[in-house]
């Protein structure tokens, strides 16, 4: 497992359109080119499907990095989704700046369907900016914020019926 | 002794806006009193903590707890009044998805104690007190509530069973609420106890709203005069009508304001503000990156904007570092 | 997160060896093993090739034999066998869309190390299909009608094969080619490697049976403008630009064109390569076809100023010009597209080392064509600048190919042509001539055998990447002459070698407007330009645009054996649909939930298909499903939720995400 051999791994979630990006990491399987194992990949038929809840929920779950590729622009399958995408992540990235996630940890990339050694180079690259970020681990935190209130929920539990409590 | 239910009200981090919203049944206030009996409400009887703790077990039907939780009281509020009654809702936005107190979940505990008690520009405070929980004075031991790391909604603390949202809810919302409580005709346990379809349905000027919005700009209430009868939407407005859970009759848009969002998501919805992110950015215009920034410029604040009503219930659950 | 599931999943989970594709890098016995024990999993299975038939019929058991409602496969892209699984779903009598693949390979066995890291992956992606699985639909493949008609792109020898093959097929093909006669490069040639066979005997029948052929509309001059629709329903506008000559009636006779006050030929011969003059009234060349001249606006006068004499007008007996004539754009209705646009030649002008364009007698080899060509303007001889016959003669390869700073493919035709210009250069004049080549590439049917011959013919082969073309004299022979400088490879030392004539084999580039074409008909390019196939090696000629396909050196460079048999495979692609009458969608097209919409509008102007409009009684918004094509932008933005997308619900995306990050 990628904990026992080098510590602690960052993870990447992957959002690739299916008519570019997704194409393109399947041609850099194809050519058998070699890149960090650290990142999942998740199909969308258009980057425009690209809700940014999805971006929310990987962090929550997670994530230390999410990743989301699309077409270049005006190359896009629908014709104009990634520019829709485009508009999202630019408020998007504007918001998790203002939730304290760092810039590196949600990347959008235009990868067309024959740039294989840009998935190598974007995934490669990204890992090694995570890494040097450290984890984000957004379930540790939560469950660290959460660890105060556990003395209450505790006592709570053992406590006698009508019996009063002082618990700060 | 009487025989009607009792029904208890609790407050928290609120600000008390809630508590109106319970007189604002006006004459429907005595079809409520008359039909339940009150046992517990700070705001307006006077009753002690210890006679709720001597009360047995879930003997009070339903408890309607407003605002968010911050304090280690009010954690201990919540726990008892939890226990002590077959129904627990969260009432308003602050209970139900942290409300405005929740936005303080943008700061650290720290750095907020250190606003308010040295830098706020209203504070004199040269020895840089701060409250402590324990101290002595005059040979009494004085205990103050702590403080805790973030802001929660109620769920976030407690079992919940029923939401009634709003900041505040409208009178409608709580008598209907009161009345499926008394007919026992409750939903499933979860639900949020307003309509499931977006503010846009409820909106009187839904009709005038165009069908190809494209925004080269987004305007805040204050830069302008909004024509009463157009879309808020279509006139630059960052309305949240169309993301924002129905039940108000659109109040607000009556009001000639946009819709803020205090009734929180439908349930369709994980995360109300990247939802209202989503679809204001895609009713931007412009295909370069700098053309799309200057539109949402108009924008200053996305966190302060879109989770007005909820940071507590971002999938993030507030800032994270 | 809230999940529906429909009814209890029984999942079958099956993960493939590819022989040591993925078993070499993957455990698949521990996927196998892991995903044995994830909910709902009923039977976990690895196998050495799950695409074999016996690996199909595994399936197809397990679900009878095991009552199974969802199945799972984990292999190579879905891109390459979601169909071929599904299938077998199918024949195992379940729905297709109870099924979800897992990429493996492609996304990881073959770009990552064997060991653990590659197999935590693999069960990770496992776990999200697993999930995501559970909550698929049952689907129906929706069906869409292919209208017969056919547009073919570019009327090189590509485009003629494509059109023709079709046309005898009964097809109706509208042939639009831009130029204003049909016949693209080949057209410019007199012998064809490597049976030297004339180009034009076996070129111009071809020409003159589209222009005659009742099936085929061809249409020069013209440019596709728009295409809207999908495959079997394309609308496309086509641009006819104005020739100023009426097409019915004019019948190549070019009196016009002896009549025009322009008695000399003065404006630049696009078609001979800037070897000959024209005048502004002009036929490309004999057998132009369609036979009808055309008057370049940029010379005309009367088209200029309006203040001609027109004597053509009066020299015209069939009344065909007309000065006013304007831009005509027609609509059409296709079900299928082949584009054969073709390639330009590489600009040898990028290279000023080898003096084109300010050496005399320095030529390209498109130049050398059209001069050894009988109807050229040479009349087929190979002349210097003063009309002599040169002695020696030195072709470059490789110009602008295999070359870091210019183009880094191999052109695959120049070492043939050069070789075949060669022989024709000997052939005319008798002189030396010398080949400078870094590799010869001759792998086609008589290829070596070609070049063999020539070598035997006394061609000279030097083995070196030529420096430089000079004209600075060192020794008396060098006097008067091109100096080619060049390191022999073979010999091992540099020589100076004098010609008089030097052929620089330009190689093949993407034609300059390529991006803008695939753009128009939304199809995909690689970095350089060429148009991108479905698939190298499995669908040569199909795009990721159904309904469109590509033949000729629009793809990449190719000779004309292979031009031609892809031309042939793009028609039989486009018939075998034509002939199935229809083609299944994707069922992963949006609808809306009425009871969940507020009609806010929101989704109206996003799809870019026009496909959501609003029901204005019930204040709702409707999806026309049989115009969506799944793109799911509105799903992404609507407001309330209330917008589903087939096979990318919300839902299903969500467990993915949480079951990837474990
Ligand atoms: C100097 C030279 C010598 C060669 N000699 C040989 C040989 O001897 N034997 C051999 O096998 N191969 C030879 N080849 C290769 C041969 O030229 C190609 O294989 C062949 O021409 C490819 O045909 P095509 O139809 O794909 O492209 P093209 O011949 O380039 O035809 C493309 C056509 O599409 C048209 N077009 C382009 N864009 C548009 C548009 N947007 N709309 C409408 N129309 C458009 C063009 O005007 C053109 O008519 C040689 C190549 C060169 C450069
Ligand atoms: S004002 Fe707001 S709620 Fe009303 S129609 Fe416009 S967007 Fe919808
Ligand atoms: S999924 Fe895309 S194509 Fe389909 S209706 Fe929505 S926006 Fe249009
Ligand atoms: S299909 Fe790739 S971004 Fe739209």
């Amino acid at each position: 497992m990628e904990m026992k051999t080098n510590g602690w791994q960052p993870k990447i979630v992957a959002f690739f359109c299916n008519w570019c990006t997704y194409t393109a990491a399947d041609l850099a399987g194809v050519s058998r080119m070699k890149y960090a194992p650290n990142i999942r990949i998740i199909r969308l038929m258009c980057s425009g499907r690209l809700d940014p809840q999805f971006v929310m929920a990987a962090f929550a779950r997670g994530a230390d990095g999410v990743l989301i590729g699309g077409c270049h622009p005006g190359d896009c399958h629908y014709v104009e989704g990634n520019y829709k995408t485009l508009r999202r992540m630019t408020l998007l990235k504007r918001m998790l700046a203002d939730l304290g996630i760092e810039e590196d940890r949600c990347r959008l990339e235009w990868i067309s369907a024959s740039e294989g050694d840009k998935v190598k180079w974007v995934v490669n690259d990204m890992t090694e900016k995570l890494r040097a970020l450290g984890p984000l681990d957004l379930p540790g935190k939560h469950k660290e914020w959460d660890a105060e209130m556990e003395a209450l929920e505790k006592e709570v539990q053992t406590q006698q019926e009508g019996e009063p409590s002082h618990v700060h | 002794m009487s025989t009607k239910p009792k029904i208890g009200f609790y407050w928290c981090a609120s600000c008390g806006g809630c508590e109106e919203s319970v007189v604002d049944l006006a004459e429907d206030v005595l079809m409520v009193t008359g039909a339940v009996d009150i046992i517990f409400w700070p705001c307006a009887m006077d009753f002690k903590k210890a006679d709720i703790e001597a009360m047995p077990d879930k003997s009070i039907v339903a408890t309607l707890l407003n605002g968010a939780i911050r304090s280690s009281e009010q954690e201990e509020m919540a726990h008892l009044l939890r226990r002590k009654s077959q129904v627990l809702i969260a009432y308003g936005s602050c209970a139900h998805t942290g409300g405005i107190p929740s936005l303080a979940n943008q700061f650290t505990r720290e750095q907020i104690m250190k606003f308010v008690y040295e830098d706020a520009p209203t504070m004199v405070n040269d020895q840089k007190t701060h409250p402590q929980p324990h101290s002595r004075d005059n040979g009494h031991e004085l205990e103050i509530p702590v403080l805790r790391n973030v802001v929660r909604a109620l769920d976030q603390v407690v079992d919940v069973d029923y939401y009634i949202p709003g900041c505040p809810p409208t009178p409608k919302l709580l008598k209907e609420a009161v009345l499926a409580l008394l007919s026992g005709k409750l939903p499933p346990k979860g639900t949020v106890l307003a309509p499931d379809h977006a503010v846009c349905q409820e909106c009187l000027r839904n009709d005038s709203k165009p069908q190809d919005i494209s925004l080269t700009e987004f305007k805040r209430p204050h830069e302008i005069i909004a024509d009463p009868e157009k879309c808020l939407l279509a006139q630059g407005l960052a309305c949240m009508g169309p993301a924002t859970r129905g039940g108000c009759d659109a109040v607000c848009i009556k009001g000639n304001m946009p819709c803020t969002g205090c009734f929180g998501p439908v349930s369709r919805v994980h995360d109300h503000g990247a939802k209202i992110l989503s679809y204001l950015a895609s009713t931007a215009a412009g295909k370069e990156e700098d053309e799309i920034s200057a539109t949402l410029a108009g924008i200053p604040d996305p966190v302060g904007t879109f989770y007005r009503y909820g940071l507590a219930k971002c999938l993030l659950r507030g800032k994270v570092s | 997160m809230k999940t529906k599931t429909n009814g209890e999943a029984r999942i079958g989970f099956y993960v493939c060896h590819c022989g040591t594709n993925i078993a070499g890098v993957v455990n698949v016995a521990a996927v196998a093993e892991y995903a044995g024990k994830l909910p709902g999993v009923v039977v976990s299975r690895d196998y050495k090739y799950m695409c074999s038939d016996p690996g199909q019929e595994l399936i197809q058991t397990d679900i009878k034999e095991h009552n199974l409602n969802r199945v799972v496969v984990a292999s190579c892209s879905p891109l390459l066998h979601e169909h071929t699984f599904r299938t077998a779903c199918e024949k195992g009598g379940l729905n297709p869309f109870c099924f979800q693949m897992v990429n493996i390979r492609e996304h990881d066995s073959w770009v990552h190390d064997p060991g653990d890291p590659a197999t935590e992956k693999a069960k990770a992606l496992v776990r999200a299909a697993v999930k995501r699985v559970a909550l698929h639909k049952p689907l129906e493949v929706k069906r869409t009608r292919i209208h017969p008609d056919v547009l073919v792109v570019g009327g090189g020898i590509a485009g003629i094969q494509a059109a023709l093959t079709l046309a005898n097929g009964s097809q109706n093909v509208y042939l639009v080619e831009r130029e204003p006669t049909i016949g693209g490069h080949m057209a410019k040639f007199d012998k064809t490697f490597p049976t030297l066979d004339c180009a034009a005997c076996i070129l111009t029948p071809k020409m003159s049976a589209v222009a005659a052929h009742p099936n085929i509309k061809l249409w020069t001059y013209s440019e596709v403008v728009k295409v809207d629709g999908f495959v079997g329903n394309y609308k496309v506008q086509v641009r006819r630009n104005p020739r100023y000559v009426n097409e019915e009636l004019c019948v190549g006779c070019a009196k016009c064109v002896d009549a025009c006050v322009y008695k000399e030929e003065k404006f630049e011969d696009e078609f001979n390569e800037g070897l000959a003059k024209r005048k502004p009234v002009y036929l490309p060349f004999p057998q132009a076809t369609p036979p009808v001249v055309v008057f370049d606006p940029d010379a005309c006068i009367q088209l200029k100023t309006g203040k001609c004499k027109k004597s053509c007008l009066e020299a015209c007996d069939r009344d065909a010009i007309i000065f006013d004539q304007k831009p005509e754009t027609k609509e059409i209705e296709v079900g299928t597209i082949i584009l054969a646009t073709g390639f330009r030649t590489f600009d040898a002008g990028r290279l000023p080392q080898y003096g084109y364009g300010t050496l005399p007698n320095v030529y390209t080899s498109l130049q050398i064509e059209r001069m050894v060509n009988a109807s050229g303007p040479t009349d087929g001889h190979i002349m210097l600048k003063d009309g002599s016959k040169p002695k020696a003669v030195g072709i470059i390869h490789c110009i602008g190919s295999r070359d870091n700073r210019t183009n880094r493919w191999c052109s695959r035709v120049c070492c043939m042509y050069s070789m075949k210009l060669a022989h024709l250069i000997k052939q005319h004049t008798g002189a030396e001539v010398f080949n400078f080549y870094i590799d010869i590439r001759a792998p086609g049917k008589g290829y070596e055998e070609f070049y063999e011959k020539l070598q035997e013919e006394g061609v000279h082969f030097i083995r070196g990447r030529v420096a430089e073309v000079a004209d600075w004299p060192l020794t008396k022979e060098e006097e008067g002459k091109l100096i080619i400088r060049v390191e022999d490879t073979l010999a091992g030392f540099v020589r100076r070698i004098p010609v008089d004539m030097v052929v620089l084999a330009t190689g093949l580039e993407p034609q300059p407007d390529a991006q803008e074409v695939r753009r128009l008909f939304n199809i995909s390019c690689s970095t350089e330009g060429w148009f991108l196939e479905r698939h190298p090696k499995l669908a040569p000629v199909s795009t990721f645009t159904d309904g469109i396909f590509i033949a000729g050196c629009c793809q990449g460079p190719k000779d004309i054996p292979d031009t031609v048999a892809q031309a042939g495979a793009a028609a039989g692609e486009a018939l075998s649909l034509i002939n199935a009458g229809f083609i299944e969608l994707e069922p992963n097209t949006s609808y809306v939930v009425a009871d969940d919409c507020s009609g806010c509008k929101t989704c109206i102007p996003l799809c870019p298909y026009n496909a959501i409009s609003r029901d204005e009684e019930k204040k709702k918004a409707v999806i026309n499903e049989a115009i969506c094509k799944g793109c799911g932008v509105c799903v992404a933005a609507c407001p309330s939720g209330s917008i589903v997308q087939n096979l990318f619900t919300d839902d299903e995306i969500f467990s993915e995400i949480e079951a990837v990050l474990g």
